[in-house]
């Protein structure tokens, strides 16, 4: 019994990797019954790293056009965002993620790298929207970047014009789920 | 026809006229035309006359034209004088707009009115970035919305859709690059003929009219 286990209600160890992630609320049903049990709980540190990671994604706000309104309604009240411990922030150096909500013109571009160094690592890029996917609508304009995967690396791409509040909310859970899939806590 | 329905139409050629006849008399020479088009009066000055006349319309009794709404420009490649700068004014007092035109080329810098209407400030820097037509006397005539040291000016006719550069950020310098522009895709023409306008005969559709 080492620290690459994890105990089942029943007490008998479970596989350390396994296959497909457990779902959520079999998680906190393990985590409440081992508490419950013994009183303490083994896992591994990088689990930890990540459950914590992914529970508090701190997005770093950048709303630069239309899709910022569709990214406030995801953070309102009905798809409410405080739920999966994300709050915005007015600071890169207090982020985690960076939700690029709109068309990113060569004026700002400058400024979004720079404010993207200023992430400390790890950071995510979540790419909202056509424009900031490969310029959309503006894609032959003289003035707007086409995508802006050209400036910083993005890890998540969501489609639409704008996308939906629905559609940003399952962008974010597939970034959750990038970062539990993550077997390390180097970034 | 109902009193409100009236006031909310824009002012027919008849209540114009008499705007059109008290400005011929204000201005004098510094008219060189007037036309009512669409429901709309513009005139026509000598560029160098520009502050005079907004001056004028703005003091006078008949007129109190105090907000200037906007100053752009118009590209026409084609004149000789190819820009023709446009003010657009209101009159809160009665009710009225009025447009007023000056042509100019790219060479030949129009009068700031900034001395007149202080908003006209970032309407001529704007007007100066997008057709780069010069203004003098202006006080900080800097471009306004395209990016610090851009080349060229955007609204021109001869100014390409995707323009000369693109921007991308380049790991070894550690910093956004601009670069000459390489297109993916070419810019693609879409066809508009829609079933649904009207637009007559659809391409494979000759055998079906008969």
């Amino acid at each position: 019994m080492g620290l690459t286990t994890v105990r089942d209600q029943t007490g008998s160890a479970v596989p350390a990797t396994p296959a497909t992630l457990p779902a959520p609320t079999d998680l906190f049903a393990r985590v409440d019954a081992g508490l419950k049990d013994e009183g303490f709980i083994v896992t591994k540190l990088t689990d930890l790293v990540n459950w914590a990671r992914s529970g508090s994604m701190w997005p770093m706000t950048f709303g630069l056009a239309c899709c910022a309104v569709e990214m406030m309604h995801t953070a309102a009240a009905r798809y409410d965002l405080d739920r999966f411990g994300i709050v915005f922030r007015p600071s890169p150096r207090q982020s985690d993620v960076m939700i690029v909500a709109g068309t990113l013109c060569n004026k700002m571009a400058p400024a979004f790298r720079k404010v993207y160094d200023q992430m400390a690592e790890p950071r995510y890029v979540i790419s909202m929207g056509s424009c900031a996917n490969g310029g959309g609508y503006y894609h032959y304009s003289y003035s707007v970047v086409r995508g802006c995967d050209r400036i910083v690396p993005v890890d998540i791409y969501v489609p639409g014009c704008p996308p939906t509040a629905e559609a940003l909310l399952y962008g974010i859970m597939q970034l959750q789920r990038k970062i539990r899939r993550r077997g390390t806590i180097d970034r | 026809m109902d009193a409100n329905v009236s006031e909310a139409t824009p002012e027919p050629a008849h209540v114009l006229a008499p705007l059109q006849a008290h400005c011929a008399e204000l201005l004098g020479d510094r008219l060189l035309d007037a036309r009512i088009a669409y429901d709309e009066l513009t005139i026509e000055v000598p560029g160098q006359r520009i502050v005079d006349v907004l001056t004028v319309l703005r003091d006078d009794p008949g007129c109190l034209f105090k907000v200037l709404l906007d100053v752009t420009a118009v590209d026409r490649p084609e004149n000789e004088q190819r820009f023709t700068v446009v003010y657009h004014l209101l009159s809160m007092k009665h009710n009225r707009r009025i447009r007023v035109v000056v042509a100019t080329d790219e060479f030949t810098p129009v009068p700031s009115v900034v001395s007149v209407f202080s908003t006209a400030n970032w309407f001529e820097r704007e007007t100066w970035d997008m057709y780069g037509v010069m203004f003098s006397d202006h006080p900080d005539l800097r471009r306004l919305l395209t990016d610090y040291g851009f080349d060229g000016h955007p609204l021109r006719k001869d100014f390409p859709l995707t323009g000369y550069v693109e921007m991308r950020y380049d790991p070894e310098q550690q910093r956004v690059v601009y670069e000459p522009v390489k297109l993916r895709q070419d810019f693609r023409s879409f066809d508009f003929l829609s079933p649904w306008e009207g637009s007559g005969l659809l391409p494979g559709d000759e055998k079906a009219s008969n």
